[in-house]
């Protein structure tokens, strides 16, 4: 095993967690699941962000990675909120059955 | 040693993320969830970002993770309805994925080529007083919008949360 890895390989690291993400967003049917599934992307991208900070030596990414933490938890609060008043009004939470702007 | 913690973790959070994707009920997947943030929070730690390592841990692992487990509980949400997914989702998608992953990492390693080798110690400007001085003298205008922002989460969360909705 190598001494050390190199940058590219937390790079690949971050693209396999995103395509998970969006495997769970295709194909799961609990919204608070698929929500769970934003959340992982947007750690992935994180990871690609305070990876290219290392490579560039610049504190730049970790800044930006913070202000994604920031809206992920504004959207967090937001989203949880919206899925309790879909619950309380429709008494479920499988989003095939939330499809009233689908008609 | 780098390389050690490096697979280790990165071999953790692949399991965890791969779990999140496959439990049927939402607390199974939310504990997933907090495998990968913390496992993640290390390669941070690896990457020389001391701050966002800690700010992952109490932030997401702590703060988002816990509204996540509290909505779970309070709506007593079971195990989801298994629902035969159409099977030309399953045969296209999962290829496609793969297939996907394949892309990029080919793409990654033939554009970088010659990335850095990460060792612990060699980058040392993730610090909270680097991070801050920043935050406070570039960034300081998006961090002012932030709180802005920060302030419409808690008013829409409110009026989301009353009862005549």
């Amino acid at each position: 095993m190598p001494a050390a890895v190199p940058v590219s390989y937390y790079l690949i690291l971050s693209a396999i967690l995103f395509g998970l993400g969006v495997a769970g967003f295709l194909f799961r049917r609990n919204i608070i699941t698929v929500f769970m599934s934003i959340e992982l992307m947007l750690n992935a991208v994180n990871l690609s962000f305070i990876a290219f900070s290392y490579q560039l030596r610049q504190v730049d990414g970790h800044i930006f990675a913070f202000f994604v933490m920031v809206v992920a938890a504004a959207e967090a609060a937001v989203g949880l909120a919206i899925i309790l008043t879909v619950f309380k009004n429709r008494s479920t939470l499988a989003i095939d059955d939330v499809s009233s702007l689908n008609n | 040693m780098d390389a050690f913690l490096f697979f280790l973790f990165a071999a953790i959070a692949v399991a965890c993320g791969i779990n999140l994707v496959l439990q049927t009920h939402p607390i199974s997947s939310a504990l997933s969830l907090i495998g990968v943030m913390g496992s993640l929070a290390v390669l941070y730690l690896l990457l020389g970002a001391e701050f966002m390592a800690a700010a992952q841990l109490i932030v997401y692992a702590g703060a988002i993770m816990v509204l996540f487990i509290f909505v779970i509980m309070l709506l007593n949400a079971g195990a989801e309805r298994s629902k035969s997914t159409s099977l030309l989702a399953k045969a296209l998608g999962i290829p496609a994925l793969l297939a996907f992953l394949g892309v990029i990492g080919f793409l990654i390693q033939a554009l970088l080529p010659n990335t850095e080798l990460v060792k612990f110690g060699a980058f040392t400007g993730g610090t909270a007083q680097a991070i801050g001085r920043k935050l406070f003298t570039e960034y300081l205008l998006p961090f002012e919008v932030t709180s802005v922002l920060i302030l419409i989460a808690i008013l829409g969360a409110v009026v989301l949360a009353r009862k005549e909705i």
